[in-house]
């Protein structure tokens, strides 16, 4: 049995396995991919700390208040923005390999919604700088790691947690993994935006799903931040430092139509209006080439690579693209979720930091500061932690039959049509505009293909790196989520960050509160709670 | 238009005629002709390295690489198949734990905007494995540390922050830095841009700094009894004489 088990390998379940290592714990680390192929790695504008001066703390917890329009909660974001200088110095020591000004100190960018400049970056790979760093410091302090292994379902007993069952991708077995503290780490949910996403197809939100299971609470599932800079058709991420810089938005006619750097909800839906009346462009042509080469390679290779665009002559097409799940499990300031034993942190946490929408910066902070302290937590109360159980469980028993049940599913139905559709009502019924009539429409079709998921199937039957089943469990995590998300929106009759009502356009006092979606008698029940 | 992939045996697929990446055609005929074609896939933007493979013989991202014609895919080389264009990736964990690349003993110091410099290229990689495919040295040492983990030694024993640079180079002494042919495949191939074969030059270097030689250049014999140094052992060049 394992102190730790941490599933997800990003920023968050990294900085987790660290924290939890050196603090004496033996740790497990699983990933359905490969380790370092995360969301993380694609995070690209920068990372916040507070560095500047005495009142930067300030500054960056009322930026990051203001950007949660009401709904982030005091407390946790004093903690994100306090422990941002330390966490820095986490990374830099570690050896993550920051931009730097001539003077030596670091290089820093404004991001949209924010002050001043606040973001640390590592020229535009910063996530994937940093996620490689922490899993080089992870392996060599002993952390263990097994990838290609997706999670299936929490081990759950009397509201305590004892670990996961897990698909060994690689030989289609079951397995079941048994651990004194679990720490969810999985990501968010933009995969049920497939097609229209600028995440990795990976991104289908199957901790969220699973902790949900497992009786979960889950928060502000309807808010998701729609980045206003994705390549046009190919949704691949163009970075917000891009106009940071100083870059613009055009429109058809090559005229600028909104301030570049106001929050992302405000810009992605500015962009999503415009490409009405024809094509959008980011146009940093007007930085010199000097100085996108070098500040911007990451974009100047993806316009060439993917468009065969030279950013420095010609400017990029773009459309909005889902980015980041704001809403994810309930945690409180420790990560603990309302399952004993299990705790969450990152994008599938809702932290309560990001509220309505995320400032831009914020998501990598998130990740370190609170994977740090699931890290530390996780083995504090696993040290609490007497109970025990058998292996050969009851979810491990049920797990094992369900999978080689799926073998033998009907597949009369064929899910990848359904998956690939649920992409485009969503981005078009979910995303930037939403209405209470096109919101319900899209309702009844999920609860449709949910009747019909034993229908479906997979006709791959093979045993070894079956993806074609593991694309199936996941579109079965899909269609718990996105019931989930399409409630929690038709739930909230007002327009706050990132979900913008057409039928409800202002936004209410009455719903300056969190939506808290649960599962009560079998049936899927959303509440509002106060943030505090 | 056709494509080739290597699966068990090879198998030609007809698909419509269009503008794909490879991977986007990968997926076309995973959803519309074959669901048992296996391969990985991720972040479609070349930076979570799920996706190489080789293209006529040449590796690549599939998923920024623009599909020709008649081309034939195939898995990466040197390494484990697990099915069709899966392979495996146990070997990487395995090789950071083995060379321990990480800070070993921090130095304390601040990096400077020049020292940043030295290894942020090198910070860039995904470890995809392509420059592992496209090594030869694989082919007649299959104990070589082989390309990206040497560059990953490189970035440390490289960094500001380490002051422990000897443990690096230390371990890339057997089967490291002088196995290398400095062929410059995995430069050529590196879809991040990475240098592994200027790394690998530069940690021989710091190899000599540290007092180590060639072997290679130690063990040659010129049929006489001396060598350019005045030593008797053989051909060698030692860096404190």
């Amino acid at each position: 049995m394992y102190d730790v088990l941490i599933i997800g390998s990003g920023v968050a379940g990294l900085s987790a396995a660290i924290e939890a290592k050196q603090n004496g714990a033996n740790v497990l680390v699983v990933s359905k991919t490969a380790i370092t192929a995360c969301g993380s790695s694609q995070a690209q504008g920068g990372i916040n700390f507070a560095i500047d001066s005495e009142d930067e703390v300030e500054l960056h917890m009322k930026d990051t208040l203001k950007s949660s329009q009401g709904l982030g909660k005091k407390e946790h974001i004093e903690k994100l923005c306090k422990l941002s200088l330390d966490s820095l110095s986490w990374l830099d020591n570690m050896g993550v390999v920051f931009s730097k000004l001539e003077d030596g100190n670091f290089a820093q960018r404004r991001l949209g919604g924010s002050s001043k400049k606040r973001a640390c970056y590592a020229s535009d790979y910063t996530g994937l700088k940093i996620v490689h760093t922490l899993y080089d410091k992870a392996v060599s302090s002993g952390v263990e790691f097994l990838s290609e292994y997706m999670l299936l379902n929490m081990i759950v007993e009397d509201r305590c947690c004892y670990g996961a069952t897990l698909l060994d991708i690689k030989t289609t077995t079951v397995k079941e993994i048994l651990a004194k503290s679990t720490v969810l780490a999985t990501g968010g949910y933009s995969g049920l935006f497939e097609g229209f996403t600028t995440n990795s197809y990976a991104v289908t939100g199957d901790g969220i799903a699973a902790a949900f299971r497992a009786g979960a609470r889950l928060t502000n599932m309807e808010f998701v931040q729609f980045h206003p800079t994705a390549l046009k058709e190919k949704n691949i991420l163009l970075s917000e430092s891009a106009r940071a810089e100083g870059g613009y938005l055009l429109d058809a006619k090559g005229e600028r139509f909104v301030d570049e750097l106001q929050s992302r909800d405000v810009v992605a839906r500015a962009v999503f209006e415009k490409l009405k009346e024809g094509d959008v462009y980011l146009d940093v042509r007007h930085l010199g080439s000097h100085k996108i080469n070098e500040l911007l390679p990451q974009e100047v290779a993806i316009a060439s690579n993917f468009a065969s665009i030279d950013i420095t002559k010609e400017p990029i097409p773009i459309n909005p693209a889902a980015h980041y799940s704001m809403g994810g499990i309930k945690i409180d300031e420790e990560c603990k979720t309302n399952i004993k034993n299990l705790f969450a942190c990152g994008e599938c946490a809702d932290a309560l930091v990001h509220g309505a929408n995320r400032l831009g910066g914020n998501s990598l902070l998130e990740g370190v500061v609170f994977g740090r302290i699931a890290g530390e937590i996780s083995v504090k109360e696993s040290h609490k932690n007497n109970s025990t159980i058998s292996s050969q469980t009851k979810q491990f028993l049920s797990d094992s039959v369900f999978i080689n049940g799926v073998f033998g599913f009907s597949n009369q139905i064929d899910f990848y049509e359904k998956r690939n559709f649920m992409g485009k009502i969503f981005y078009k019924n979910i995303g930037l505009f939403r209405t209470d009539l096109n919101m319900k429409a899209v309702l009844s079709q999920i609860r449709q293909w949910q009747k019909e998921f034993s229908f479906m199937g997979i006709s791959d039957k093979g045993r070894v790196y079956n993806t074609n089943l593991v694309e199936f469990i996941e579109f079965g995590n899909m269609l718990e989520l996105s019931e989930i998300v399409v409630v929690s929106a038709i739930s909230r009759c007002e327009s706050r960050g990132s979900h913008f009502r057409i039928d409800y356009p202002q936004s209410h006092e009455s719903f300056e509160k969190i939506s808290v979606a649960s599962r009560v008698e079998g049936i899927l029940a959303v509440d509002f709670g106060d943030v505090k | 238009m056709k494509i080739t992939i290597q699966r068990a045996s090879e198998q030609v697929f007809e698909i419509p005629d269009a503008k794909y990446t490879v991977l986007e055609a990968l997926r076309y005929i995973k959803i519309n002709m074959d669901r048992t074609l296996t391969f990985n896939q991720g972040c479609r933007s070349g930076v979570c390295g799920s996706c190489a493979c080789t293209v006529d013989g040449k590796e690549v991202l599939a998923c920024k690489t623009f599909l020709q014609d008649n081309q034939k895919i195939e898995p990466l080389k040197n390494v484990e198949v697990i099915k069709d264009l899966v392979v495996s990736k146990d070997k990487i964990g395995q090789n950071i734990q083995k060379y321990k690349t990480t800070v070993i003993q921090n130095s304390q110091k601040m990096a400077t905007l020049q020292d940043v410099k030295k290894i942020d290229v090198q910070s860039n990689c995904i470890l995809c494995q392509s420059c592992y495919s496209s090594c030869p040295v694989f082919a007649v040492n299959k104990e070589f540390a082989g390309p990206y983990i040497l560059s990953r030694v490189f970035r440390y024993a490289n960094d500001i922050k380490e002051s422990n640079q000897k443990e690096h180079i230390d371990s890339v002494q057997t089967n490291g830095v002088w196995d290398c042919t400095l062929c410059g495949n995995c430069t050529l191939v590196c879809p991040e841009h990475l240098d592994p074969k200027s790394d690998i030059q530069s940690l021989r270097n710091m190899s000599a700094v540290h007092g180590y030689m060639d072997p290679n250049f130690a063990n040659m014999s010129f049929g006489g009894d001396m060598d350019f140094t005045g030593n008797q052992s053989g051909f060698g060049f030692n860096p404190n004489f």
